[in-house]
């Protein structure tokens, strides 16, 4: 019989436990566990305590230089094989570069189905409820799954991770890859990163978040001043970066990052549900606008309607004067 | 010659007012709007445009638009022709109307098995109606080709295909062998928009449509259910900054949100 929750957890580039691990065994805690998680990579053994710590009840490392970076070909099948060994109830994944990609084709392989970028989940029995937003956000939807292991990913920060008791103790269990030698058909044969100036956009507590009236690519420079006083990053709607105007990696949004700062201050953006998907977790936004139906609004704790360009200088130079203090 | 599948959608047009997104929770559906018109999801023309750059290099290209739906798709696939595809396909059955993502890729494998041999096949990253973000790897992964998910550039070349594909910072290129599956993400720029004449030659073209029965379905064979459709409550109240100049407001904002321990 099918029972308890396997989590793919991931790691960062840097060698350590990415956060939306423990956002899934949050996650996996809620829905009553026990706690499998999956660790893919090469170099990430020395993660397994901190997955116990995290709540897992059981760590299967899967630790192969093949699966150094992300292949599709190459992760696809090692989790088929855990999925199998496991028989979980529900496998969860975070909504990352690599749920996005590997959590649909598991789910194929595996004749179940997955219910991506969940905000929320419940089991019914054993009957998993899964509740995502659609049409932009604008929407809703509890989805089940006929299949087994029912799936679903999680968007970034949907659960808090569990607290962290490092004293506690899982079973780890280590495998290797074992891949035939012509699973791997979509190969990767290079990478380039955008180097990251400053805060990370997923990392900061306060966001200056720019929008298609800021006018051209200078606009988008001139938030960058207000970001470094508040010891904050600068974020884009999708528009922005379509035009060329910022960085695509800065875009915030259903198809670009999901951001969770205390703070985060809309300007002369509308507020487009693609958008609004990028910043549904946030508490605290404050809008500037022109336009007083601007959709943003109905999301804002604080606003002032008016042209940017009159309000954010004087703004810009009170909070210069506040936070120099 | 090579010959590329895209798969398109329509959908509500995401660019309506949020204020009148409405949905009816008993049907579970999401009403239309009057006066606006359904569009081509956004996703699924970027692809089409990632088939012509190649038909543009490779002028023997074949590209075949395959959609699965209600009468109104008929205007997405001559949308897609007058931006320059060949061939129109339409699966059009109400059998098949409440197809979700896995009936939705055994529908299309059905159809592309009718099809001369597809060296590509081209999907949007994810449709902008369910967001889901499925289809192209549950069709890559029922054929058993690859699939390359998020590409922002696509190149088919001496029997491989090489894409840029998205990362959440920065960029990674992949090489597959053909057939495959390659889904895109807007990165890959703006799909072309058709000329008069183009949507006057696309008027005349003939599309083909199939039922469920020509592809020797009997229904949808749905793996996800439906159980609530409705639309969130937005509880914020927003506290305007009201001044006699927008300068001023600005700094009346700044020390609003110094009061609140915001900044």
């Amino acid at each position: 019989m099918p029972s308890g929750v396997l989590v793919f957890g991931e790691a960062t580039e840097g060698g350590e436990l990415a956060p939306v691990t423990g956002d899934l065994l949050g996650a996996a805690k809620s829905l009553g566990g026990p706690a499998t998680c999956a660790l893919l990579g090469a170099g990430v053994e020395g993660l397994a305590q901190e997955c116990a710590a995290l709540g897992a009840d059981k760590v299967i490392v899967v630790d192969d230089p093949v699966l150094k970076d992300y292949q599709g070909d190459a992760y696809v099948p090692v989790g088929e094989r855990i999925c199998k060994e496991v028989d979980p109830l529900v496998v969860l994944f975070g909504q990352t570069m690599i749920g996005r990609d590997m959590a649909p084709r598991l789910a194929a392989r595996m004749d179940t189905a997955v219910a991506m970028d969940c905000m929320e989940l419940s089991l019914e029995g054993e009957k998993l409820l899964a509740s995502r937003p659609c049409y932009g956000g604008n929407a809703r939807a509890r989805y089940t799954i006929n299949g087994m292991p029912q799936m679903a990913t999680l968007r970034a920060k949907a659960y808090d991770p569990p607290e962290r008791d490092d004293s506690r103790q899982a079973e780890v269990v280590k495998q290797s890859a074992d891949l035939s030698a012509d699973a791997i058909r979509a190969r990767v044969t290079g990478r380039t990163k955008e180097a990251v100036e400053g805060v990370r956009l997923e990392d900061a507590t306060v966001v200056v978040g720019g929008g298609r009236g800021v006018g051209g690519p200078e606009g988008l420079k001139s938030l960058e001043e207000l970001a470094g006083l508040l010891g904050g990053a600068v974020g884009a709607t999708r528009a922005v970066c379509d035009m060329g105007w910022y960085p695509v990696g800065a875009q915030i949004g259903l198809t670009g990052k999901v951001v969770t700062p205390d703070l985060y201050i809309a300007v002369a953006l509308s507020g487009a549900s693609q958008h609004m998907a990028g910043i549904s977790g946030v508490k605290n936004i404050v809008a500037i606008n022109k336009d007083p139906e601007a959709n943003i609004f109905r999301a804002a704790r604080y606003g002032v309607v008016g042209d940017w360009k009159e309000v954010i200088p004087t703004f810009t130079e009170k909070v210069k004067e506040l936070t120099a203090g | 010659m090579p010959h590329i599948v895209c798969c398109v959608k329509q959908v509500p047009d995401p660019e309506a007012p949020a204020s009148q997104f409405k949905v009816d929770e008993a049907a579970k559906k999401v009403l239309s709007v009057p006066g606006i018109q359904p569009v081509p999801s956004q996703f699924d023309t970027i692809g089409v445009e990632a088939a012509l750059r190649i038909k543009d290099k490779v002028a023997d290209t074949t590209i075949t638009i395959l959609t699965l739906g209600p009468d109104a798709y008929r205007d997405t696939i001559k949308h897609c022709l007058a931006m320059g595809a060949d061939e129109g396909v339409h699966i059009n059955d109400p059998a098949l109307n409440e197809a979700d993502h896995w009936a939705t890729a055994e529908v299309l494998i059905a159809a592309i098995k009718k099809l001369e041999p597809a060296d590509l096949i081209i999907c949007g990253r994810q449709a902008v109606d369910w967001d889901m973000g499925v289809v192209g790897s549950t069709l890559a992964e029922i054929l058993g080709i690859p699939v390359v998910t998020l590409a922002k550039d696509v190149q088919l070349e001496g029997g491989k295909v090489t894409v840029e594909r998205m990362l959440m910072d920065g960029v990674e290129t992949m090489e597959a062998p053909i057939p495959c599956v390659i889904t895109v993400s807007n990165e890959l720029g703006e799909p072309r928009y058709p000329q008069l004449r183009q949507i006057m030659a696309a008027a005349r073209k003939e599309v083909k449509t199939l039922t469920a029965s020509d592809l020797g379905l009997d229904g949808a064979n749905n793996r996800v259910n439906l159980e609530a459709l409705f639309v969130p409550e937005m509880a914020v109240e927003t506290e305007f900054v009201e001044a006699d100049t927008l300068q001023e407001a600005g700094e009346k904002l700044a020390l609003r949100l110094r009061e609140a321990k915001l900044i």
